[in-house]
């Protein structure tokens, strides 16, 4: 994991109510490499992320005393711009929807798997480092001109069609993060429900066979029961 | 027979009832009083109008006959017995001495204003005397002859007995059409109590556990029935809803327990065996899997059931099936690819219809999964057109399709086929989009591909209202069980 090893670890603050739940986070992710602060409940995590400085937060929905929405929406009307990971029992679109508008950046569905939870952790907090405003991605020899919705590869001109562009240009912009399957369908197709087929699987292959094929580097690796990773030979 | 009257009495309709009811006899009071007040000054004013042309015809005689000539018309006049209803006369000198008429002597009266008199009057009846009042009007003549004095009167019983029974008329109009508001506004109240208790006796039904009792109709087409209708219509929803949710319940205690048993079974297992990391290790990877297929169940239980209580329906916009169609099918595009097969997409532009983008999207995606999943060879093509009022997707494949008889089950939540339990899946693909379709007002339908043909091949027709104007949901699934 990329946050293994970094020095000082990135600070996260978890709030969530449920014991069992809190003490597993807080190991899974100190051993993934990550400082971890816990709340009980959303009056304590809101005066916690208000005090510290933290680089994420997440964020249990329901919480006792002050609700995890309201808590998120105290938060950002102090103009703290944390990114916020909600995690929540309820999956309906509309309850994705109530939580992003109080100003979540990401939404988790429980029961999650923890590769999944780690994964969004970590492009919430690179969110802030790459800028949205570049015109051209580059990893390593692969480049994409977004204007011109060009790809080449060490000079080499790739055709993609439009949706592998799109994921292309996903995974270029969480190069050398895990990706999910889940998070490839929600961002690239904005489905929020699991086809019974893996799907994203045989797409990723396609655009594998595009840019890897000929090269004697893989840049677009398969991350065992976890997701996919774009990565430069670095 | 107490407790009704009081309740009766505390009723708001009741109470509204006297409201008009008070409001309506102050009014018919005020009219009857107005009647009998302008009906009274128009026989006083008649009298009075009488007397007066009476009088100045009299004086013109004076003047032009003189003294003579007024006597005797006068004696004419009031020649004879004096009866009820003739007039009254007399003639005195200036010093109030009678010269003529039918009166003994000048009433010793005050007189009113105007040289108006009212006095009392022996009147002769058939039996016996009587009192009557009298109203006159009074002259004063003077010619050469010198001053004279000239009374005209009139008996006023006859306009006096008019006006009494117009006063007894107006009060028993007024009595029976108070009366009658009483009894027509108790009636109704009675009336509009007994249905409002029809509807109060039912939901105490309900409250105590029957849900299937339904308020009566009159069939009148009025307020009350279209009330009893809606709140019918309304039980109608919660008992299908309360179906719903207790056969998901119902469901997940059954098909969740076996797999859940199951995943309890193999730890205890690798528990009492010796303790070996790699074999633990094996253990928890294949619990998690199955836990993470437990879950997938699960969650299509709950979307199943979402769709089915229709409580995503504030959320229906109007959405474009082509587009979602498309995007699909470009979903899978490369997974029919990869499998050897053709997948055909016709969908013609701008099929619009007021659904969730979600919920269509899950059950083409579904709708699609299982075809290709079924399908050894040859193609599965995807069509949606506008056909009359309703929008018609169709995903017909070459596979072994479905036999006639199994088609209704295959509908029903875990149902699978002899022959596709091999291959993964959970039996809820089509239950949701059955779900699915029923939410937006639609029809789900199986039928031949290729009737005839060795592998008839599976077409699944779903059939959603084309959305220009807000879809109304037909009512049909539970009309029956009313």
């Amino acid at each position: 994991m990329v946050a293994a090893g970094a020095w000082p670890p990135m600070k996260l603050l978890v709030i969530e109510d449920d014991r069992e739940a809190a003490a597993y986070l807080v190991k899974g992710l100190s051993e993934s490499g990550y400082a971890v602060d816990h709340a009980g409940d959303g009056r304590e995590g809101l005066f916690l992320a208000t005090s510290g400085s933290y680089d994420a937060l997440i964020v249990d929905r329901m919480l006792p005393g002050m609700d995890g929405l309201q808590a998120i929406a105290s938060l950002r009307a102090t103009g703290r711009h944390t990114p916020v990971l909600i995690l929540s029992a309820l999956g309906a679109v509309d309850d994705r929807v109530k939580g992003l508008r109080a100003g979540g950046d990401d939404y988790l569905v429980k029961p999650f798997a923890f590769s999944e939870l780690l994964a969004r952790i970590e492009a919430l907090l690179r969110r802030g480092a790459t800028s949205t405003a570049n015109t051209k991605l580059k990893v390593d020899e692969l480049e994409m001109d977004l204007l011109a919705r060009s790809v080449r590869r060490s000079e080499q001109e790739i055709d993609l069609l439009p949706r592998e562009f799109r994921l292309l240009e996903y995974l270029m912009r969480h190069a050398g993060q895990v990706v999910t399957r889940t998070m490839l369908l929600e961002s690239v197709w904005d489905y929020h429900f699991d086809p019974q087929t893996n799907v994203i699987d045989v797409h990723v292959s396609r655009l594998r066979q595009k840019i890897d094929r000929g090269f004697p580097h893989a840049m677009l690796q398969t991350v065992r029961g976890a997701g996919y990773m774009l990565r430069g030979r670095s | 027979m107490q407790r009704p009257h009081i309740r009766l009495l505390r009723t708001n309709a009741f109470r509204l009832a006297a409201l008009y009811m008070l409001l309506f006899a102050t009014s018919v009071l005020a009219l009857l009083a107005f009647i009998y007040l302008s009906t009274e000054g128009f026989i006083d004013r008649q009298t009075e109008a009488a007397l007066d042309s009476e009088v100045s015809r009299l004086r013109t005689q004076f003047r032009q006959h003189g003294l003579v000539g007024l006597v005797q018309v006068i004696a004419e006049r009031s020649g004879g017995e004096r009866h009820r209803d003739d007039p009254i006369y007399l003639m005195t000198d200036a010093n109030f001495h009678p010269l003529a008429g039918n009166l003994p002597a000048w009433p010793q009266v005050t007189p009113l204003k105007g040289g108006w008199l009212r006095f009392p009057l022996e009147i002769k009846e058939q039996d016996g005397t009587e009192m009557h009042d009298v109203l006159a009007e009074t002259a004063d003549l003077s010619g050469r002859a010198g001053e004279f004095h000239l009374l005209v009167g009139r008996d006023l019983r006859a306009a006096d007995l008019f006006r009494n029974n117009i006063a007894e008329t107006l009060g028993w109009a007024s009595v029976l059409t108070l009366g009658l508001g009483v009894v027509g506004g108790l009636f109704m109240t009675r009336n509009m109590l007994r249905r409002v208790d029809a509807v109060n006796r039912t939901s105490e039904r309900i409250m105590n556990g029957d849900l299937s009792q339904r308020v009566p109709l009159t069939g009148a087409g009025d307020e009350f029935d279209q009330l009893s209708a809606n709140l019918n219509a309304m039980l109608d929803q919660i008992e299908r809803l309360m179906a719903g949710m207790r056969q998901v319940t119902d469901n997940i205690a059954h098909d969740l327990r076996t797999p859940l048993a199951r995943l309890r079974a193999r730890l205890e297992v690798t528990l009492l065996e010796k303790p070996d990391a790699q074999r633990y290790g094996e253990a928890l990877r294949q619990t998690i899997a199955e836990a993470d297929t437990l879950l997938g169940t699960f969650n299509a239980l709950l979307s199943i059931a979402e769709a089915e209580a229709g409580s995503r329906r504030e959320t229906h916009s109007l959405v474009r099936l082509d587009e979602i169609a498309r995007s699909v099918a470009e979903l899978y595009e490369p997974v029919a690819e990869e499998r050897g097969l053709a997948l055909v997409t016709a969908v013609d532009d701008a099929i619009a219809v007021r659904g969730d983008r979600h919920l269509l999207s899950q059950a083409i995606a579904n709708l699609l999964d299982n075809a290709l999943k079924y399908t050894p060879t040859g193609s599965v093509r995807l069509t949606a057109r506008a056909d009359g009022d309703w929008a018609r997707l169709e995903v017909a494949d070459t596979g072994p399709g479905v036999p006639a008889a199994s088609r209704d089950a295959v509908l029903d939540r875990f149902v699978r086929l002899e022959g596709s339990r091999s291959t993964p899946g959970n039996g809820l693909g089509l239950s949701l989009v059955r779900a699915v379709a029923r939410t937006h007002g639609g029809n789900l339908r199986l039928e031949d591909a290729r009737p005839g043909a060795k592998s008839p091949g599976l077409r699944v027709i779903l059939t959603l209202p084309l959305g220009q104007a807000p879809a109304a949901v037909p009512e049909r699934t539970s009309a029956g069980s009313v």
